[in-house]
């Protein structure tokens, strides 16, 4: 077999792993998009906000200690204990749903029928000021979070690909297991939109506004639901990419990331955010693996757009969008 | 009224109705300086088909966004069951047993007739999420029964064929059919029909006619209903309340109302001179 494509599997393989996390993001962008009408440009700064979180909690960091500090003169920063990784998931998933019940209560009750460009804005809003809030909590620093997911190179994956091809392919454990959480993730997802009462309540909301509330579904409740399993996916997607990366203010925008993916998977729809995530990831990798070096390289910073653009315009609703028919 | 009266009548057909299920006292409804309902009352016995009709603009859909919580009247009381209602919202007032369609028809467009007709029974589903997960024990029961109820609906309303079907696919008066499946499945204690008939043919207005009459027949289900054609309302409906300007003209039997004067006056017209 040709080298050339022997790089060129380990290159898909690394895209389709990058892809899902993609995909990750984008999840949580549909989930609101779908159940309210609302792009939520925070979920980037929510996943950010999440991980810095989960660092505090675990380092057992005093929220708010510059600001304590400030105040009171006094010289508090850490309460000295250390929270295994599953407490510190637990409680940031507390606060990720109390955010969710605030962002509802504060913000969205207040702007049940505003245009979409007003909701939109509002969530550009929210996003800075989650922004300034995580920063206030937990300090600015660029944090490291360890919990405990395996990382480095797959050895068996090397071994094996090394006596087929004489090439042995690097594959970041890392990523492996981000893949298989988010297939199970999204399997638990689907499950619940399909086959669970509130499932059931979201997707009717996520229809009919009114026809949801004259069946005896309470729009407020589904919202909140809603921000918190999207704040759910946050926080794994924020406990994957900051292992890999790091929790900084870098992380938020990784939902730029996202934006592209929702356009070829459509804003609607669930299997086209995995899709959609699938076909970025390994288009850009891909793209910079054959392509690049003739084009001077550096194609991953644009690639994932070009390709939403030209798809946008054979295909505005996306692979999975929900159909736009005109009846006339 | 006598005891009698209260205890409810028996129609000419020989259905028997009861009490009082719902009552408006004394509703009045403002947007802004436009009076929409000006001080109505009228009551809803347990069985029967009562009708609000009125000219465009008289305020009848106003009055059922009233009974079923859309709106909030400024004054007056309504009473369920004899006890005064509390200011609800909407899907309250439908956890309390009140189901309704739409004049513009809400149904969720995107998901197939069965599927819709299974969220008219959100209501009646109360397991645990965790037991929902596990798929088992009450979860399991719940669904099934729900699901053979919504069925015996489908069956009834005679929209087998296109039960996998999404309804965004569906012609309009298939989907004021799907509708009132719908509202059916949650096994209303008061139905609400706003216009059930309203775009539609001769003769999907009468399978539409049938169907209503054939729900509070088989099921005994109360229904309220709003409708413009004077001629099925007539045909259809034990009592009548007319409504004209947001004010009450007339309230009694079909024939009562057909010989009141000021009815006549609001739906013909009257000479001023």
């Amino acid at each position: 077999m040709p080298d050339q494509l022997i790089f060129g599997m380990e290159v898909f393989l690394n895209g389709l792993m990058a892809g899902v996390l993609y995909a990750l993001v984008a999840l949580g962008f549909v989930l609101i998009y779908k159940a309210s009408g609302i792009f939520n440009y925070a979920q980037g700064v929510m996943a950010l906000f999440a991980a810095m979180t989960l660092v505090g909690v675990m380092e057992g960091q005093v929220p708010f200690s510059h600001l304590i500090n400030a105040v009171l003169g006094t010289d508090v920063h850490h309460f000295g204990w250390h929270l295994p990784a599953l407490i510190g998931i637990l409680t940031t998933m507390a606060v990720m749903v109390g955010l969710a019940w605030l962002v509802q209560k504060i913000i969205f009750k207040h702007l049940v029928g505003q245009e979409p460009i007003i909701l939109f804005m509002a969530t550009i809003g929210l996003a800075y000021f989650m922004e300034g809030l995580g920063d206030m909590m937990w300090g600015a620093d660029i944090k490291k979070l360890d919990v405990g997911l395996p990382q480095g190179i797959n050895i068996w994956i090397d071994e094996t690909t090394y006596g087929i091809f004489g090439y042995g392919f690097f594959i970041d454990n890392l990523d492996i297991v981000a893949t298989i959480i988010a297939a199970i993730l999204v399997a638990i997802l689907v499950a619940f939109s399909q086959y669970t009462k509130q499932g059931r309540a979201m997707r009717a909301v996520a229809d009919d506004h009114q026809a949801a509330l004259s069946v005896g579904v309470s729009l407020n409740f589904i919202w909140v639901m809603v921000w918190s399993v999207a704040g759910f996916v946050a926080l794994v997607a924020g406990i994957m990419w900051g292992t890999k990366s790091g929790v900084q203010f870098s992380l938020s925008l990784i939902a730029l990331k996202a934006l592209p993916v929702l356009m070829l998977g459509g804003f609607t729809s669930i299997p086209g955010a995995i899709v959609g995530g699938l076909i970025i990831g390994v288009g850009e990798k891909l793209f910079e693996f054959a392509v690049g070096p003739l084009i001077g390289g550096a194609t991953e910073n644009w690639f994932a757009y070009v390709l939403a653009l030209i798809f946008l315009v054979f295909r505005p609703q996306g692979l999975f969008g929900d159909k736009i028919i005109e009846r006339v | 009224m006598t005891l009698a009266e209260d205890m409810g009548y028996t129609t000419a057909d020989g259905r028997k109705i009861g009490g009082v299920v719902m009552e408006m006292k004394n509703i009045t409804l403002r947007f802004g300086g436009v009076v929409a309902i000006k001080d109505i009352s009228f009551d809803i016995r347990e069985g029967e088909i009562r009708a609000i009709i009125g000219p465009n603009g008289a305020g009848k859909s106003s009055m059922l966004n009233v009974i079923s919580g859309f709106y909030v009247p400024q004054d007056g009381e309504v009473l369920f069951h004899g006890k005064k209602r509390p200011q609800m919202k909407p899907f309250e007032v439908a956890q309390q047993g009140i189901a309704r369609t739409f004049q513009n028809i809400a149904l969720f467009e995107g998901m197939s007739v069965l599927d819709n007709v299974m969220t008219g029974r959100l209501t009646h589903m109360n397991s645990s999420i965790w037991s929902q997960a596990l798929w088992k024990g009450k979860a399991e029961r719940e669904e099934v029964e729900n699901r053979e109820i919504c069925e015996r609906i489908i069956d009834f309303l005679e929209i087998q064929s296109i039960r996998k079907t999404p309804v965004a696919r569906l012609p309009y008066g298939l989907k004021k059919r799907v509708e009132l499946a719908r509202a059916l499945a949650s096994e209303p204690k008061l139905l609400l029909l706003d216009e059930p008939m309203a775009g539609m043919n001769v003769e999907e207005k009468e399978d539409m006619s049938r169907f209503i009459l054939d729900v509070n027949d088989e099921f005994g289900t109360t229904i309220a209903l709003i409708e413009h054609d004077m001629g099925v309302v007539m045909d259809l409906s034990d009592r009548v309340v007319v409504m004209d300007y947001g004010k009450k003209i007339g309230d009694g039997t079909p024939d009562e109302v057909r010989n009141n004067q000021a009815v006549i006056d609001a739906y013909l017209g009257v000479s001023h001179d």
